[in-house]
């Protein structure tokens, strides 16, 4: 039980790191789910093709020769991809998306899940043309690490190692949920897409362009899940097409955890589970004596989700709606 | 004009249907015996059955023929050449996944509840005969009883339905209480737990055997008879898949059925009219998970070796598109999905490849064996765009409002 | 326009059918099959395997020529599945041009497929798997030229042991058949070589970040990792342990062996060993003008799975030679192919010397251990163990 209490502060820095990721994810599951009520199931595979986009933007940094300071370079490639995720998001929301508004709920969902095979394989086609093999290792642009001296907080801790990299990522997640936060709950546009959640033909009544105000939810949600998938690939510097499925998926648990259609909620949905998940790998074999190892971490993280679903339907963080007649 | 006029008289003359569907049928069926190996004539001669969809013929000659069709033409069209295994795996494995397709329509289509964890019933009725048959049970209970012969495939259909069923309804208490796509990213949850307890259930008691899987299963055995060859499994799979399809179609005009789809279009107002909510969904998670396991005893005792690796999320997801593809609560919809993109699966996409890479020296980065996922999420893609209600789509049953009101009342 | 649609659908899956149709197979067609996963996450090991294959089809096409035999490669792709890969099997028992396989990458495959080949007395000799079962579950089918599980197990354990003085280990795997198996037989051996087992945990493969495992390997301070499973998730493994400063030296079965592990885990392989059923032919001149050979083809350097794939299938091809010679020159039927290979004995191939046991295992399959250094690939050769 020791064992459990010293490693506490490594697990949970490396627990806020995944979980992070996942709360951006999350985020632009529960936007888009908050306005369509739509499980936009592509949205692992943009995170995905975010990370390829601005691994592949660097390696021809690289290529051309261009040199400039860390910073710079983080900053723009970040923008670069958001830009380009964001405009993908739009044109899937346009292609597989808009024809089907009307359609039977489920439908919409087909379309998701073909999209998000169409990327994946095109992602897969194009890193296998250029490289050879679609298992990608760019380079990271921080090195380094630095400890944070938990020990001499409280002496049963260890101390916790933390790499540049993790800080810039955790750094940039924060002023991402924070600017996002100001723009749904303070601007004009933000709150037309509160408006459009709310009541789509209201809202169209009070001369909201609907269209507009979704493809805009589409483009933030998909450039911040783009932006993340960057700074995963500078994380754990090797991707592969492969990576959105689960990960999307965990996101969304996330984000249902949250309390679906919460922007707030998503947010610490996705650390919760982040958390929860690598302190289940650390610690369930020492938990059980053995008998459950970390290979059932996922099962640990469905099981709390289920039993948060059964409980408090509307997930945590998530108002209790009563159902209209 | 000519055109028009031909079309007119073919759609009034069953007659007419009936001949030119045998006129079909006859050239098909020899194209299969007398062509060696040839996809596009296997297919036509699916396709008769669902040229039999369409035609006005009754009830009653449609069943006649597409019986005759199955039992006898089939079989005996494809002994003709070398390729009989070849066509009959495809059919078996087709007839297993329009099994586990109109399971799932119950659940998604009548009663209108997603579910994303489906094949967890298939892989719980595939692991109940996978460890009694294999040496795994008598490592397990050290005894001599195990592993169980062929001969106890027989009940084991309906032990694997019926474990596949409590486990639905073991799921379905809980997790009922929760709606809409919450309810799918719980069955999904579920699905997965299943897939990794069954994974790593080697230890501390060696149950499942874990990844390494279950192999040497035992074959079916009937009379001394046993079971080995794709073509011999074909006439498993459509014995149970008739009793599927009847008792779907039963079961979808019965009180259950219109509980379900009352149910399905609108909860409240269902409830309100008297459905008991949780025992009707019970029901189809139960009835629906049945059929799935059924086919898990027939998939194990036909590959004789299961993993926890066959029964990946994707698999659930593929099944979900068979039922959407085909139209959800549309029967002959759900059984042309399912063979739609079993047969694109596992015979179309690797014939083309396989020619495509024999014939011609194309980039290994290039070949289409490769793009089967794009190829797979385009066609999805243009369904839900261009056919959102699936292929056929589900109607419902006609009643006749005047003997509606005709009807005596028998109550007091 | 719901006929439109549905002729539409129909008329396009007809054409695509049509051209997949025309397998015709005159008497003088010799096919050989290959079935390895060529998509998805290994893809990269079964092409090295089908393109291995091919080269060795290449290398023959003449000879068969001459006896009158147009020699072909079918290759297939089981996806890592074991569902395509019994639905491929059927397949290729189905046509009658087909006289043996080789394959495949991952022993959960393996072994039903097998089982599909005995029945259709087909020859499969398989360049990789390496699972105990497969061969001992008394299949006639089933040749392979690689080591065991069991002897690999027991070769990387003895080494730790022995040449590490590792005592205190921690085994991580990805709970698939091959991880589980080979760690399994791994901890056997190191614990009967007197080790302790500080604990054996299993990640799910496929994803990137292992830090949950890493802590738990970081609080039981071993004195050495082992790893079963792929080099995909090792490589980052590797990188991920050492930037938690674990510094101990880590093992990988033949499943890491590969030279991508250097550019996923970058500088952070130290101390890093992996063993594998091949021999380093790159640098005898043979294996190097091969390599070069496969280059100029594939455009692409050789991975080792290639130089069994190329040794699998020239023994398939020898086996095959031999049967049409006893034949008469004619074209032998599968288990006259069978039975030839089965005879095979001392055949000197580019990786491994040849000669198939009772069972069908090879009595030359050895096992060697490198160690991933400077950027070299295969690293050096540190120990090497044959049959037990």
């Amino acid at each position: 039980m020791s064992n459990i209490l010293s490693a506490l502060p490594q697990v949970l820095v490396d627990g806020l790191t995944l979980g992070a990721i996942y709360a951006v994810v999350a985020l632009g599951y529960t936007m888009v789910y908050g306005i369509l009520e739509l499980i936009n199931f592509a949205h692992g595979e943009i995170f995905m093709s975010g990370a390829f986009i601005g691994t592949g933007l660097l390696l021809s940094l690289g290529v051309f020769g261009i040199a400039m300071p860390a910073w710079i370079t983080l900053i723009l490639i970040l923008l670069l991809t958001a830009l380009l995720t964001g405009l993908l998001g739009i044109g899937i929301e346009r292609l597989a998306y808009r024809p089907l508004r009307k359609a039977p709920r489920l439908i919409p969902l087909i379309s998701a899940i073909g999209i998000s095979f169409i990327l994946q394989d095109l992602v897969r086609f194009f890193a296998e043309f250029k490289t050879g093999n679609y298992i990608v290792t760019g380079t990271t642009l921080f090195e380094g690490k630095v400890t944070i001296p938990f020990s001499s907080i409280i002496g049963t801790f260890h101390n916790a190692t933390i790499k540049n990299n993790t800080l810039i990522l955790i750094g940039i997640t924060i002023i991402i949920m924070i600017l996002l936060d100001i723009f749904v709950n303070r601007t004009k546009w933000g709150t037309a897409m509160r408006a459009v959640a709310q009541d789509q033909e209201t809202a169209a009544l009070m001369s909201i362009n609907v269209n507009k105000v979704i493809s805009l939810t589409f483009f933030i949600g998909s450039a911040i899940g783009g932006a993340t998938g960057f700074l995963f690939a500078q994380q754990y510097a090797t991707i592969d097409p492969y990576i959105g499925f689960i990960l999307g998926l965990k996101a969304f648990t996330a984000a249902v955890l949250g309390g679906i259609g919460n922007i707030r909620g998503a947010m610490f949905g996705g650390l919760i589970l982040g958390v929860l998940e690598v302190f289940a790998a650390a610690n369930l074999s020492t938990i059980t004596g053995g008998v459950i190892g970390s290979e059932y971490k996922d099962v640990f993280a469905f099981t709390i989700l289920i039993l948060v679903l059964i409980f408090k339907p509307e997930g945590l963080f998530g108002k209790s709606v009563k159902e209209k007649v | 004009m000519e055109m028009s006029k031909w079309s007119v008289m073919m759609k009034d003359s069953p007659k007419m249907q009936l001949s030119m569907l045998l006129l079909f049928i006859l050239a098909s069926s020899a194209s299969v015996y007398f062509l060696e190996r040839s996809v596009t004539a296997f297919l036509l001669l699916l396709g008769s059955l669902l040229l039999l969809h369409y035609t006005s013929l009754s009830n009653r000659l449609k069943w006649i023929i597409s019986l005759l069709l199955l039992v006898v033409i089939i079989p005996f069209a494809t002994s003709g050449g070398t390729s009989q295994q070849d066509y009959m795996e495809v059919a078996v494995q087709t007839g297993i996944y329009i099994a586990m397709a109109l399971g799932l329509n119950i659940v998604v289509g009548f009663a209108g509840l997603l579910d994303l964890g489906f094949v967890a019933f298939f892989a719980i009725g595939a692991y109940t005969y996978g460890i009694f048959a294999s040496p795994q049970a008598a490592q397990l209970f050290h005894s001599d009883f195990f592993p169980l012969a062929g001969t106890w495939f027989w009940p084991f259909i309906i032990i694997g339905g019926l474990m596949a069923a409590l486990f639905g309804i073991l799921l379905g208490i809980p997790v009922l209480r929760v709606k809409g796509d919450y309810l799918a990213i719980v069955t999904l949850g579920f699905g997965e737990i299943i897939r990794i307890v069954f994974n790593n259930m080697d230890k501390p008691v060696n149950i499942t055997n874990g990844a390494q899987g279950l192999s040497q299963i035992n074959q079916p055995e009937i009379f001394g008879f046993t079971f080995s060859l794709a073509s011999q499994f074909y006439f498993i799979v459509i014995a149970i898949l008739l009793i599927v399809i009847i008792a779907v179609r039963r079961l979808e005009d019965s009180k259950l059925g219109r509980s379900w789809k009352a149910i399905r279009e609108d909860e409240i107002a269902a409830q309100a009219m008297g459905i008991p909510l949780v025992k009707t969904k019970l029901w189809a998670f139960a009835l629906g998970a049945s059929f799935s396991g059924m086919m898990g005893v027939v998939f194990s005792a036909k590959n004789m070796f299961v993993d926890p690796s066959s029964f990946t999320l994707i698999e659930s997801i593929t099944i979900l598109v068979m039922v959407i593809l085909g139209g959800m609560g549309s029967v002959p919809g759900v059984i042309l999905g399912a063979t739609i993109i079993s047969v694109l699966n596992l015979q179309i996409l690797t014939e083309v490849t396989n020619f495509l890479t024999q014939n011609f020296s194309i980039s290994d980065t290039l070949s289409p064996m490769k793009m089967q996922r794009l190829i797979f999420g385009v066609v999805l893609v243009l369904i839900a765009i261009y056919r959102p209600k699936g292929l056929i789509t589900a109607k419902p049953k006609k009643v006749d409002p005047g003997k509606l009101i005709d009807q005596p009342t028998t109550d007091k | 326009m719901r006929k439109v649609f549905l002729i539409g659908l129909s008329l396009s899956l007809l054409s695509i059918s049509a051209i997949g149709c025309s397998n015709n197979s005159s008497g003088n067609v010799i096919k050989v099959a290959t079935q390895s996963p060529l998509s998805g996450n290994q893809a990269t090991v079964g092409e090295a395997i089908k393109n291995g294959a091919q080269l060795a089809i290449d290398d023959h096409v003449e000879a068969f020529k001459k006896l009158g035999f147009d020699l072909k490669l079918a290759p297939y792709d089981d996806q890592a599945d074991p569902k395509k890969g019994v639905a491929n099997a059927q397949s290729i028992g189905a046509d009658p041009s087909i006289l043996g396989v080789v394959g495949h990458y991952n022993s959960g495959v393996a072994i039903p497929s097998a089982t599909t080949y005995q029945k259709n007395k087909l020859v499969m000799v398989s360049p990789a798997n390496t699972a105990v079962e497969l061969t001992e579950s008394g299949n006639k089918s089933v040749h392979r030229i690689v080591a065991r599980d069991d002897v690999q197990g027991s070769a990387d354990a003895n080494y730790a042991t022995n040449k590490l003085h590792a005592k205190n280990i921690f085994i991580i795997q990805d709970k698939t058949a091959y991880g589980q198996g080979i760690s399994s037989k791994f901890q056997k051996q190191a614990e009967a070589n007197g080790a302790k087992i500080a604990g054996n945990e299993g990640i799910t493969s496929g994803e990137k970040d292992f830090s949950g495992v890493l802590n738990q390997v970081a609080a039981a301070k071993p004195d050495f990792i082992f790893y079963g499973g792929i080099y995909s998730e090792f490589g980052i493994l590797v990188k991920q342990a050492r930037e938690k400063g674990i510094t101990v030296p880590m093992m990988g079965g033949d499943g890491v062996d590969s030279s991508d592990m250097y550019t996923i885990a970058g500088d952070a392989i130290k101390d890093v060993y992996y063993s594998t059923t091949a021999a380093d032919v790159s640098n005898t001149t043979e294996g190097k003008k091969w390599a070069e050979k496969y280059k100029a083809k594939f455009n692409k350097e050789p991975q080792s799975y290639a130089y069994y794939g190329y040794d699998a299938m020239n023994v398939l091809l020898k086996g095959l030679e031999d049967a049409i010679k006893k034949n008469g020159n004619k074209k032998p039927n599968r288990e006259q192919v069978l039975d030839a290979v089965h005879a095979i004995k001392d055949y000197q191939g580019i990786a491994t010397k040849v000669s198939f046991d009772d069972k069908g295992d090879n009595d030359f399959a050895k096992i060697f251990i490198h160690k991933f250094e400077n950027k070299q690939y295969p690293g050096p050769l540190v120990g090497e163990e044959g049959k037990q």
